[in-house]
């Protein structure tokens, strides 16, 4: 059942508030009545009032003063002014100070009837609106992310208290999955907020060039090194150092690097002074680090010193119910970036979103809608907007919806055998099915060699 | 004034759709000082004032008709108007009168929108309030557009809970 509306009508003619009482009580509305201003704000707190409708001539406090008193103690409240005598002076006054609506007595009843109902449906909304926005900063947002999966809010979570500390913090993660808005986010919540926030890419740059980036270098120090300059260690001072796709790096600059953050203190290539170092580090990668380490591409003591705090961050695919999220947050960017107006996907589109694999994660879903707002026509993002790379892993992905199990099995050793020309071996490691399981399907399903052309 | 005939027509309709004892009162004047001069139109509270000292001893509710434009203070104008969960209730013919928009008469057309008002006005007494459904009696109507798009009869939510209302004094 909807909640009662509740309507205060504050008039010093009684006939005005009976009347009007009776009316508003057919139609179903909650009515309290006031025959001046201190008895209309000695009743406010007795109900949550959605709207008062206030005479404008009355004696002691008149309409105006009585709306200034109520929105001091219910802003939220609407107020509409009633006057028997109109003018456009008072009219004006009234609706500079902030009445919703100014009437006139006697009211045609269609327009009295229209401007509750109005002021009833704008409520509403109000009150979703701020319901919604409340829920959105509430639980989904880390400064630029997004995001209502369980496992990305306790990161939320964790990267709020992370933040205090200056531990070295270690953020794994496919690539698109966001480890840098994550980092920045740490940065951001950490004091060291105005400092800088320094980024190294380090899979982008060669050995030698990497070192001299990092520790920065003296005068002379190399061939073409014909003035010092100071790495990114030094320029990100008191902020953070951000060392992105750390598992790149080479064994030997790994070796530096180790030394550097356990004494806190470094040279620059070709120095002789030591320089603190005074920033936080944090370090990320889309690589398996445990893996490198049985490979030994990776050293295992970089590994735990880095590891201090470890944050995994989820593929988009373990987390489709953040899909709509991004795709809504991705849209207000653009709609600010772009001047565009555009209100939404269709449906069918929205469905092509979820339904696709993401190996690219977020910047991946981010480039998508970047480019479909550029190319959609409408207020709407249509499916041809899109533009999805087919998904040659999995063919047939799209047809699969409605079909049943069985035909989907039957199509997919189809396809498997056709890929395998009909190796039955090869085809039952394939699908992880011994041989006599293949042949009984294969019968089962009727499934025939088809003539191949071509080879 | 009301023709006799349509009254008695409306009293039959009442009796068949409620099925409740209805009969016609004697004809009542229009009551002194419920006339509005600067507004050439009658205090529609005032009426149902006195209406309420002519209710007889056995009736639970009492309908005026009345052909004159009825208001009350803070409307333009009222087609009726009913006490809630009360006795008395009053319905103006003036405005459901082709001849008031500017069309000729049309006896059929006024009686289908005098039987729509005062079942409204009754569903009032009897405790109903305005009903969402724009087909049902209970709708609020505001113009004679409103009336016409309402049908003859309560929405299934609304006959039920008349019924309920009205149940005690079914025997």
């Amino acid at each position: 059942m909807e909640p009662k509306v509740n309507i205060l009508i504050v008039d010093d003619e009684e006939v005005v508030r009976e009347s009007l009482a009776s009316w508003l009580a057919e139609d179903g509305y909650e009515v309290g009545v006031a025959e001046n201003g201190a008895r209309a704000l000695a009743r406010l707190p007795e109900k949550d009032w959605n709207l008062a409708m206030v005479d404008l001539k009355m004696p002691g406090m008149d309409g105006i003063e009585l709306m200034d008193e109520i929105r001091k103690v219910k802003p939220e409240m609407i107020v509409i002014i009633m006057t028997a005598y109109a003018t456009v002076d008072t009219a004006v006054q009234a609706m500079k100070k902030g009445a919703y609506d100014y009437i006139v007595k006697p009211f045609n009843p269609e327009d009295l009837s229209m401007t509750i109902r109005k002021i009833i449906e704008h409520q509403k909304l109000v009150k979703e609106n701020l319901y919604l926005r409340k829920e959105l900063k509430k639980q989904y947002r880390l400064h630029d992310m997004v995001s209502k999966n369980h496992k990305m809010i306790e990161i939320f979570e964790l990267v709020k208290t992370v933040a205090k500390s200056n531990s070295i913090v270690l953020v794994q993660g496919e690539s698109g999955t966001g480890k840098e808005l994550l980092s920045r986010a740490i940065h951001m919540e950490s004091p060291r907020r105005d400092e800088p926030f320094v980024t190294v890419s380090c899979a982008a740059l060669t050995e030698t060039l990497l070192e001299s980036e990092l520790f920065g270098h003296e005068k002379g120090a190399f061939t073409g090194a014909d003035q010092a300059r100071s790495g990114k260690i030094e320029l990100a001072k008191d902020g953070t150092l951000f060392l992105d796709e750390i598992g790149d790096i080479s064994l030997k600059l790994q070796m530096d690097l180790l030394r550097v953050i356990e004494q806190r203190e470094f040279r620059r290539v070709g120095g002789t002074q030591l320089i603190p170092i005074t920033s936080r580090i944090i370090a990320a990668t889309n690589r398996d680090l445990t893996k490198a380490i049985e490979e030994e591409k990776f050293r295992e003591d970089l590994y735990y010193r880095l590891n201090v705090i470890s944050v995994r961050i989820p593929p988009l695919r373990d987390r489709k119910e953040d899909i709509p999220l991004l795709v809504e947050h991705f849209l207000g960017r653009f709609n600010i970036e772009m001047g565009k107006n555009v209100d939404g996907l269709a449906e069918s589109a929205m469905r092509l979103l979820m339904d696709y694999g993401w190996p690219g994660n977020a910047r991946e879903l981010r480039n998508v809608i970047e480019r479909a707002m550029v190319v959609a026509k409408g207020r709407m993002i249509l499916d041809a907007d899109l533009n999805l790379p087919q998904a040659s892993g999995s063919p047939g992905v799209k047809d699969r919806r409605g079909k049943s199990l069985s035909e989907v099995e039957k199509e997919h050793i189809r396809q498997v055998l056709a890929a395998n020309r009909w190796n039955i071996v090869r085809s039952a490691q394939v699908l992880g099915i011994d041989r006599v399981t293949l042949y009984n399907k294969i019968r089962k399903y009727e499934l025939k060699k088809e003539p191949v052309l071509n080879t | 004034m009301i023709p006799d005939a349509m009254l008695r027509k409306l009293r039959d309709y009442l009796r068949d759709y409620l099925s409740l004892p209805v009969r016609v009162t004697r004809n009542m004047p229009v009551p002194e000082g419920s006339y509005e001069r600067s507004r050439n139109q009658y205090h529609s509270t005032r009426i149902l004032r006195e209406i309420l000292t002519e209710t007889p001893a056995d009736a639970i509710k009492i309908v005026g008709i009345i052909d004159k434009d009825l208001c009350i203070p803070i409307l333009t104008f009222v087609f009726g108007e009913a006490q809630l969960g009360g006795v008395a209730s009053i319905v103006s013919t003036a405005r459901l009168r082709q001849e008031f928009h500017g069309l000729s008469p049309d006896d059929g057309i006024l009686f289908e929108r005098l039987v729509k008002e005062v079942l409204h006005e009754l569903g009032h007494s009897f405790g109903l309030i305005h009903c969402s459904d724009r087909e049902c009696i209970m709708y609020l109507s505001n113009t004679v557009r409103d009336v016409d798009r309402k049908k003859t009869t309560y929405c299934g939510s609304c006959d039920t809970a008349l019924y309920r209302k009205s149940e005690t004094w079914r025997e």
